[in-house]
């Protein structure tokens, strides 16, 4: 079970690999993304300081969802994901593969990316590895919660846009104790509690998501 | 007591007695509302604290409700439709989500020019305020991908399911916009510790609450006869129907 | 009886517009799901009676 695991993890990342385009869109996305509100809201580095987690986390969910609908869309088209179904292993590896195959292409260059974010900010060395520390709990979620998503949105037209209707405020969760773990570090609260909670949520998540997304692909291919 | 469910679960039989219940349902609704209302506006006293303005709870509070409790009703559905394939589950589901998002969207209308007068402000970011803005994002996501879905089954499964995911969210989204609301306390005010109200107050707002009730059944039954004529349509009895 | 006209009625203590602009949204939503939904029962009987009669020709 864990080698079928595996093996659909690494297909997606080598697809990934070969097709670095597609993936580096959503990268450069989140980075634009990101720079273009010091440019909207002024240059002061407090008001930046104060909006920075949020911005940034905000402009993770909407990297995720750009990356998102490709999630199971090449393999249905050509037929490979029909055949992941037709095998005797359980569906629920597909999809928990494929969302951590997600994770590792969409969430950990983000990872490395956001330190460099968090100094446009003007966050401090602390601030910016609570960041990172809540992005590393935070973005496995919303990658789980996203393959629900791209599972049901499968093949349709307007996917996309649709995606982001469904998927958004389920996100909800993730933002508030990702970005407030941040905020909390900055104004000194104190950022455990925050992440204790968005561990909560990333645990619940892992147990509930992949089973929902293989219902949902299996009601998407019938 | 051995009533035949199955039998009331055949869209036939289901279809002849939502005929039958719905006028009486809306009929109901209309009667109590008028009863509600004029409790509401004739016999309460002014509240001591909100002067008059208190006087929209009478349809807030009982939107507000009716938007939560529907998004229950409809996970149930999802829930036994998913479970035993039951056709007429995903009709219930498909013909209550139009009527939650309106009292979803009513509860946010009323809640902004309740609270307008109360605390200065069209739009607090309230915890209860939030949860139903996001509540109401669910309903439109849930609306948008039955919208989208051409395919009568795949649409019903795929909806049931997004409905259930977020039945499980909703106490978890609620739950994080509490705790995001004491952390910011500079823009929140305390909602949570309701005045204590006359018992005439509530009355009222416990006959709207049945008003919306008897709405929303009556809307509901309406709406599915449609669907029911709609996906049975090459049975012999919606033929005969037809031709009436 | 809490008023004392139908002035007081309207005025709501100087809370009309919130008062009754709250319960005129409630009315207008209603009024539209009613139309909307008496509409759609007609509509869907006479897309199904022409469906009927073309597929009985």
């Amino acid at each position: 079970m864990l080698r079928f695991l595996f093996i659909i993890i690494r297909r997606d990342m080598l697809l990934a690999a070969r097709r670095r385009g597609d993936w580096l869109t959503s990268q450069f996305f989140f980075v634009m993304v990101v720079s273009m509100f010091p440019l909207g809201i002024g240059p002061e580095p407090e008001v930046l300081r104060m909006v920075g987690p949020g911005v940034v986390w905000v402009a993770a969910l909407l990297a995720s969802l750009l990356s998102l609908p490709r999630l199971f869309a090449e393999d249905y088209r050509d037929g490979s994901l029909e055949q992941m179904l037709l095998s005797p292993e359980p569906t629920v590896l597909v999809t928990l593969g494929k969302a951590l195959a997600h994770w590792c292409i969409y969430g950990i260059p983000l990872l490395l990316i956001t330190p460099l974010l968090g100094i446009q900010f003007a966050l401090s060395a602390e601030a910016i590895w609570v960041l990172v520390l809540s992005l590393m709990i935070g973005t496995p979620v919303l990658s789980l919660l996203g393959s629900v998503g791209a599972a049901l949105t499968l093949g349709l037209r307007g996917g996309g846009v649709l995606l982001t209707l469904l998927i958004l405020p389920l996100y909800v969760p993730a933002l508030i104790f990702g970005a407030g773990a941040v905020d909390g570090a900055l104004s000194g609260v104190g950022y455990e509690a925050h992440l204790s909670l968005l561990g909560a949520f990333l645990v619940l998540t892992l147990m509930v998501a992949p089973w929902v997304a293989a219902s949902a692909l299996r009601v998407s291919i019938e | 007591m051995s009533i035949a469910w199955y039998k009331y679960a055949a869209p036939v039989t289901f279809y002849h007695l939502a005929g039958r219940l719905a006028p009486w349902f809306a009929w109901g609704a209309a009667l109590l509302t008028v009863i509600g209302l004029y409790i509401g506006f004739f016999v309460a006293p002014t509240d001591f604290q909100q002067g008059e303005a208190y006087r929209v709870i009478f349809i807030h509070v009982p939107a507000a409700w009716m938007s939560m409790f529907i998004y229950l009703v409809m996970a149930f559905w999802s829930a036994i439709g998913l479970a035993w394939n039951t056709r007429l589950s995903f009709m219930m589901a498909r013909a209550l989500a139009p009527t939650g998002a309106l009292f979803a969207f009513l509860s946010l209308w009323t809640g902004a020019f309740w609270g307008k007068p109360m605390w200065g402000a069209w739009w607090v970011w309230d915890a209860r305020l939030t949860s139903a803005l996001i509540l109401f994002f669910l309903y439109v996501g849930i609306m948008a991908l039955w919208a989208a879905i051409d395919d009568r089954r795949r649409g019903d499964k795929a909806g049931a399911l997004l409905t259930l995911v977020g039945a499980i969210n909703i106490p978890i989204i609620y739950f994080s916009v509490k705790w995001w609301n004491t952390l910011h306390q500079g823009a929140s005010i305390s909602l949570t510790k309701a005045p204590t109200m006359a018992t005439v107050m509530l009355v009222g707002m416990l006959v709207m609450a049945f008003a919306a009730w008897f709405y929303t059944i009556a809307v509901a039954l309406v709406r599915v006869r449609s669907i029911i004529l709609e996906r049975e349509r090459q049975t012999e009895w919606v033929k005969e129907i037809l031709e009436r | 009886m809490e008023w004392a006209s139908w002035n007081e009625f309207w005025s709501m203590g100087g809370y009309g517009l919130y008062v009754w602009g709250s319960y005129a949204a409630v009315v207008v939503g209603i009024l539209i799901e009613v139309i909307l939904l008496k509409r759609g029962q007609s509509d869907t009987v006479r897309r199904l009676r022409r469906l009927q009669s073309w597929e009985s020709q």
